[in-house]
């Protein structure tokens, strides 16, 4: 078995909503293996999105130790968390979160505009991800002139473009019909075999958690089952 | 540079929305260059004592106080003063107040002696004008502006000037007209009505023997700083103390008297910039608020707070540098007319530098508090919309 890519320990998340303390995550450990396909599953307020901001270095938790590609993520601040995130970690999610005013190559060379790549190096790169997706041709579109399936592949080329190892999936599929959403089931699992991204999804379709390559259930804040790692 | 385009889409994302914020400042920055230009004009005379060769010797506190004629032949015994002539402001308008005449009691021989060389003016008329008690000597402008003629009898209201059976209406006898042999004072002569001293000395009711102030010609201009500090110095401590410059500084001193000149356009601007300081501001925090959920992708991409707070500033920073670029632009476009309105004041485009100075101020003012709250931002609680 391979390093853990993720490695979740004793993990507990609570947030204040007024003057209340709720705890959506219960000393939750668990460990993904690099190259692994994983879907998170269970009922809303299950914590799945809460483990996953954790996992991908958009929280912090309130005890335990997240180390996600051999770093202690718990113990980073917040702009080392962004630097982090910049290098090692590409964000999916549900409503695509493209900037309505940038051409979809723009939205896709975002990420590298962290980097010290010069301009046409960061063009290049990010015409080589939509070509990944399969959208070189809808460059210069908008997203306003893409369907929701294309919005998503662009999405999906903007995480990739900066060559994270690990891809971090909110119900990617949740705003796309049947067909679309299987499309993108099928991209996610060509990253995850044949480009080896490990792939961490929060999902409610057990259809496209079918795609995964192992299937993590919550309940509560806590893990019902750890699944079987391949 | 990178991010300019970013910013610069961003920017733009709604459009009328900008179009109309940039317009506000663009009316703003042009209202900005076109008064501080006025007010540097107004605050700093280009004209020094030394090097002029016509001085005006005002009451020291106020050209609205009068001198008495007598102190005339004090002036007169100064060395190196070759002319002296006096004059008093009428305040005139015919048949509306919106009519405005610039008429003034003169000394025909001692003023057009001191302006030798300076009008355009036919001899006989000028002779005609000396014998005629109640003539009056017209700029050709006036008369064309008018529709009057040599020969005609024009009423003229003052403001001022009542005579002694209480009327303030003068008629006057038009014996001849003049015109600006400098074209560059045309346009300041263009209203100006000369008549006698003499009638209208005799002919008031009040102030009689004062006259408004004097004008001297001096021999040698280098010497007219000096000369002015001896003219004052003959009426120090007494109770009509004076002032003598030279004659471009008194039409400033002139102008002024509508009012602290610098205090209303200043208040002007204050008024102005407060309003566009909320309205561009709030028009940046509507447009943050907005993109809440947007800002928050950018730090899950890795974007640090300081880098988020940096675009939206950065945005701030271009609308309003672009905004006063225009307006600045447009305000030293409108100097040429301005020029021609303000006649005597140095006119030019001094507004650049403190202009973008103010924009950045102002980009900086309007566009922290939503940089601040877009640099806060908490990435779990925007993307769940609860930003």
């Amino acid at each position: 078995m391979s390093e853990p890519i993720v490695r979740v320990a004793h993990v507990s998340k609570a947030y204040r909503r007024g003057k209340q303390s709720v705890e959506v995550l219960n000393d939750l450990s668990l460990e993904i293996p690099a190259g692994e396909f994983v879907a998170l599953m269970g009922p809303s307020g299950s914590g799945k999105t809460t483990l996953l901001n954790l996992i991908g270095g958009l929280d912090t938790p309130t005890s335990g130790e997240i180390t996600v590609a051999g770093q202690r993520l718990d113990r980073l601040g917040s702009g080392a968390l962004a630097a982090w995130r910049a290098n090692h970690v590409g964000f999916i999610f549900q409503s695509y979160n493209l900037m309505p005013m940038l051409s979809a190559l723009r939205n896709v060379e975002l990420p590298l505009l962290l980097t010290r790549f010069d301009a046409a190096k960061r063009r290049a790169n990010a015409m080589a991800a939509l070509q990944l997706v399969g959208l070189a041709e809808r460059a210069t579109h908008k997203p306003s002139e893409l369907s929701g399936g294309q919005a998503q592949r662009v999405a999906i080329a903007r995480a990739l473009v900066a060559d994270p190892v690990l891809l971090v999936c909110d119900e990617p599929t949740g705003d796309l019909d049947r067909k679309s959403a299987d499309d993108i089931l099928h991209l996610l699992q060509t990253l995850n075999r044949d480009y080896g991204k490990s792939v961490v999804m929060v999902t409610h379709d057990p259809k496209a958690a079918g795609f995964a390559s192992r299937q993590l259930h919550m309940d509560k804040g806590s893990l019902l089952d750890a699944g079987s790692p391949p | 540079m990178k991010f300019l385009p970013l910013v610069w889409a961003t920017l733009w994302r709604r459009k009328t929305r900008t179009i109309f914020t940039l317009l506000s400042i663009v009316v703003a920055f042009l209202l900005y260059g076109v008064l501080e230009t006025v007010d540097y004009a107004f605050s700093h005379p280009a004209n020094s004592v030394t090097g002029a060769d016509k001085l005006i010797t005002t009451n020291k506190y106020s050209i609205t106080f009068s001198l008495p004629f007598a102190d005339l032949q004090q002036i007169r015994g100064v060395p190196g003063i070759t002319e002296v002539t006096w004059i008093t402001w009428f305040g005139a308008y015919y048949q509306e107040s919106k009519n405005f005449v610039f008429a003034l009691p003169i000394d025909t021989d001692s003023y057009f002696n001191l302006h030798q060389g300076g009008f355009i003016v036919d001899p006989a008329e000028l002779e005609a004008f000396r014998n005629n008690r109640s003539g009056a000597i017209v700029n050709v402008d006036l008369m064309k502006k008018f529709g009057w003629k040599v020969g005609d009898r024009v009423p003229l209201h003052s403001t001022i000037w009542t005579q002694r059976n209480g009327s303030l209406d003068w008629s006057f006898d038009i014996v001849g007209t003049f015109s600006a042999k400098d074209p560059a004072e045309a346009t300041q002569q263009s209203s100006t009505f000369l008549f006698h001293y003499e009638t209208f000395d005799e002919g008031r009711s009040f102030g009689k023997g004062d006259v408004g102030w004097f004008e001297e010609r001096v021999a040698n201009p280098a010497q007219a700083a000096a000369i002015a500090r001896q003219v004052d110095a003959l009426f120090a401590n007494s109770p009509n103390e004076t002032k003598t410059q030279p004659a471009a500084d008194f039409t400033l001193a002139f102008l002024k008297q509508l009012g602290d000149i610098g205090f209303i356009l200043r208040a002007i601007l204050g008024a102005v910039f407060f309003t566009l300081l909320f309205l561009t501001g709030h028009t940046m925090m509507q447009s943050v608020r907005e993109r809440i959920p947007e800002l928050a992708v950018l730090k899950t991409l890795g974007f640090s707070g300081g880098q988020v707070l940096g675009l939206v500033v950065g945005e701030s920073l271009l609308l309003c540098v672009i905004g006063a670029s225009l307006g600045l632009a447009l305000s030293f476009a409108t100097l040429p007319i301005l020029k021609q309105g303000l006649q005597g004041v140095d006119l030019s485009p001094r507004a650049i530098v403190p202009g973008f100075a103010v924009a950045i101020l102002l980009a900086f003012v309007i566009g922290l508090p939503p940089a601040l709250r877009a640099m806060r931002l908490n990435i779990v609680d925007a993307l769940a919309g609860r930003g």
